[in-house]
């Protein structure tokens, strides 16, 4: 990004688009692990904390094992272990899946500080990317065009969640328990087991989110690595409007905003740069404004998800 | 029916119910009941609300697990453990409250039951199987259109096929015609008699009407408090019997005496209200309506086509997105000091969601319009809370609220109770004008004869009434001028005099 002076503003459009592949793939997958779980009718406000555990987990994993690949299926795991422990305790009668989920936030957050504090220092070997952009002279494009790996499973998931909600069986099934606890007890479905089992599959999404800011971007292990992705996701969930293809488009969004103040910086303009920095805060409070409604409830919203009632 | 074969051959299931006994704590819920419902025939559970027709078909579904009593199916007894050992049986129940999945297609939803899901839907497949399914029934919905675009008898249709389609041969439907027109209703109730004439299935229909129970079924058995007051085929048994069946000794009250008031002015007034419903679409559209003082006006239409959102916006909890409302000429805002000043007073369906505070005792849910007042408050703010007490004492004598004390939680109480105890609240102080919507649902015979009259007794008394209901009988019992509401307009309106039944059925199904 030396030479960023050649392309003008050109080059912030690059470099907004190129962070936007970059910063959106940890929303994307918090945001497709929130759209199962809320689709099971239940809302996880505890990613924040799964996504900073998962982080965590996978870094030490790739710095004691040196793979990776290993990093994230781990992160996944401890994700998904935080998961259901808020699954079982929402399986209690009269107990809010909102308050669960802040303590869950506080409590992954605060457990990955603790036992995240020796691999601080020590270096962790970094996910692999494809370079798409190998054909350009310039650099920018170079860096723009260099797609991770887990973005591209990422995308390829988003199409498959979409497909499996309509077309499989536990599509069907985790629509149904998401939309009316009547019409899935009716069936003889389990309401909690298959709530349990969203929220746990939502949970190893997030925690593999979680495992891409620490192995990939920005690739390292400390206290401030995430900057609320997690907590944005829920917001990004309502503006999807619950939709996997959706959620792909809007972490784009997000993603972009993100890159913002970076890519202003590498043509001069550094004023401003924590506002730019806040750009992200802005579109949620914005989108949420936006799409909500004193008149009428969310369109698309699962029957039985507490922030549509 | 290339899938299920076995529907076109092997009769429907016979299901004898053998001295079933069922407890709740020390309510006896059910007390040594015995039915047999034969295969093929249309058999009528009547009784009143609480009688136990629910318990009994949800012993026989394995909701409940009766305490006493056998259950057969085809001479083999079977200890029917859950809803899903039911359909094994062949045993589908039709539910009140629709289960179907509001958001999903007619063909999601007839899949989803099914026994053996594949892991991935091959929806070609399965849109050919359920089209071939569709076309051997007597009656036929699109699949492909979402389950919350139908109106409530295709909803109640759905629910059938469903049954149907996942193989059950012992239909139980509870109360079957409640969200129906009188038209909906003939055609759905003439549509399983045709099945069972046919020998395709057997029906259990839970009712408390009992036109229904003439019409349609071949045979009845009658519950009252938990026990069996007479069973028998339909044609041997008179109305005087089974109204004799049903209620016992007890003495039903005389319909309410209507007296000839002299029709003043006009008090309540609506002009051109436009009202949304949740999801931002237009529910009532462009109403206007007049009431007299001294007069009832009834709303009559199936559930869902703009009451819910008319009675929410006279109440104040939904804002109107144009028109207005007059009280006696002025201008209403809904404000609180509006409402006392004019004297408007409302019972809204739901009363405990709508009206009460749940948490609150019955005393306190009682001073809800007054309690702001003298003598319930002095020195203008603090309250008196013996006042209060004496003030619930008062209403709950004078209305017969069935309660432990006027200092229990409201929620406690039963739904009737909680009806009386709303009434008595919005009846006790200077009524001028009365909003009520669906006020007898779900109650006795003697306690719908009761809040009848008293409603009844305010008209006399020169209140100005508007009445909002589901209930067609009710409308025609109580309404001097009926206005039909039909998917947000009010489309058809008639006096009392010239009503016909038919004629308003019509139009709550369709403009016509």
């Amino acid at each position: 990004m030396t030479d960023g002076g050649d392309l003008g503003w050109w080059g912030v459009l690059i470099a907004v688009m190129g962070g936007a592949i970059r910063v959106s793939t940890p929303y994307l997958f918090v945001s497709l692990g929130e759209t199962l779980t809320e689709k099971g009718g239940r809302v996880n406000l505890g990613l924040e904390g799964i996504l900073v555990m998962g982080a965590m987990s996978g870094y030490g994993t790739a710095v004691v094992t040196g793979e990776p690949w290993l990093g994230v299926i781990v992160a996944g795991c401890a994700g998904s272990a935080l998961a259901l422990l808020h699954g079982l305790i929402c399986n209690l009668t009269r107990v809010n899946d909102i308050a669960v989920g802040i303590s869950l936030f506080i409590f992954g957050t605060g457990l990955a500080f603790f036992l995240g504090k020796p691999f601080i220092n020590p270096s962790a070997p970094r996910l692999p990317h494809l370079e798409l952009g190998a054909w350009s002279t310039y650099p920018q494009v170079r860096s723009a065009l260099e797609i991770n790996a887990l973005f591209i499973i990422g995308v390829v998931l988003a199409f498959a969640l979409a497909w499996g909600l309509k077309n499989m069986k536990w599509g069907l099934i985790l629509r149904t328990v998401g939309d009316s606890t009547e019409a899935a007890t009716a069936l003889g479905y389990s309401v909690n087991w298959v709530r349990t089992m969203g929220t746990v599959a939502g949970g190893f999404l997030s925690g593999v989110g979680g495992s891409f800011l620490s192995l990939y971007y920005p690739g390292t292990w400390n206290e401030g690595l995430s900057s609320g992705q997690g907590l944005m996701a829920v917001a990004l969930v309502i503006f999807a409007r619950w939709n996997p293809i959706y959620c792909f488009y809007v972490s784009l969004l997000f993603g972009g905003a993100t890159a913002l103040g970076p890519a202003l910086q590498t043509v001069g303009i550094t004023s401003n740069y924590y506002l730019y920095g806040a750009a992200p805060y802005f579109l949620t409070l914005g989108l949420l404004i936006y799409s909500s409604s004193t008149k009428h409830s969310l369109a698309g919203a699962p029957g039985e998800v507490s922030i549509s009632r | 029916m290339t899938e299920k074969p076995a529907m076109a051959t092997l009769p429907p299931p016979d299901v004898m119910v053998t001295d079933m006994t069922k407890r709740f704590g020390a309510l006896v819920a059910l007390d040594a009941v015995s039915v047999h419902f034969e295969s093929g025939t249309f058999h009528a559970l009547l009784g009143e609300n609480g009688a136990g027709k629910s318990t009994l078909v949800k012993c026989l579904m394995g909701y409940y697990q009766a305490d006493e009593g056998d259950i057969s199916v085809n001479g083999v007894t079977q200890h029917v453990t859950n809803p899903r050992h039911a359909h094994h049986l062949g045993l589908g129940m039709v539910y009140q409250h629709f289960t179907l999945v509001p958001s999903m297609t007619v063909a999601e939803n007839l899949v989803l039951g099914e026994e053996g899901l594949p892991s991935v839907i091959n929806w070609k497949e399965h849109l050919e199987i359920l089209e071939a399914f569709m076309q051997s029934m007597p009656f036929r919905l699109d699949l492909n259109r979402p389950v919350s675009s139908l109106a409530a008898g295709e909803k109640q249709k759905l629910e059938i096929l469903k049954q149907l389609h996942l193989g059950s041969r012992f239909l139980i439907l509870d109360e079957p015609t409640s969200v129906l027109t009188p038209d909906e209703a003939d055609q759905i109730l003439g549509l399983m008699q045709q099945l069972t004439d046919e020998n395709r299935i057997s029906v259990v229909m839970i009712t408390h009407k009992l036109r229904e129970v003439e019409a349609y079924a071949n045979e009845v058995s009658v519950l009252r408090n938990g026990r069996l007051a007479g069973q028998g085929y339909v044609k041997d048994l008179t109305h005087a019997d089974l109204i004799r069946m049903m209620i016992g000794s007890e003495k039903v009250s005389k319909p309410a005496v209507r007296t000839e008031a002299s029709r003043r002015e006009i008090a309540f007034e609506i002009r051109n209200l436009v009202v949304g419903n949740d999801k931002g679409l237009t529910a009532v559209s462009d109403a206007s309506l007049q009431v007299k003082e001294g007069e009832i006006v009834g709303i009559a239409g199936v559930s869902g086509n703009g009451q819910t959102e008319l009675v929410e916006a006279l109440s104040g909890q939904r804002d109107e997105e144009s028109g207005e409302i007059f009280v006696r000429g002025m201008k209403y805002g809904k404000t609180r000091s509006e409402m006392r000043e004019f004297g408007i007073n409302m019972l809204p369906e739901d009363p405990l969601n709508n009206s009460c505070v749940r948490e609150m005792t019955v005393a306190e849910n009682l001073a809800i319009r007054n309690f702001d007042q003298p003598p319930t408050t002095y020195a203008g703010c603090l309250i008196n809370r013996g006042a209060v007490r004496r003030h619930g004492r008062d209403l709950i004598e004078r209305f017969r609220i069935k309660t432990q004390g006027p200092d229990v939680r409201i929620e406690t109480l039963s739904g009737g109770n909680v009806q009386r105890t709303v009434l008595a609240r919005e009846l006790a102080g200077d009524v001028e004008v009365l909003i009520v919507q669906n006020p007898c649902f779900g109650l006795d015979l003697n306690a719908v004869a009761e809040i009848r009259n008293r409603i009844m007794e305010a008209r006399n008394g020169g209140a100005t009434i508007l009445l909002i209901s589901e209930d067609l009988d009710e409308i025609l019992e109580l309404a001097d001028r009926i206005i039909v509401m039909f998917e947000g307009h009010f489309v058809f309106e008639t006096s009392r005099e010239k009503a016909d039944v038919h004629e308003i059925g019509r139009h709550m199904a369709s403009h016509v």
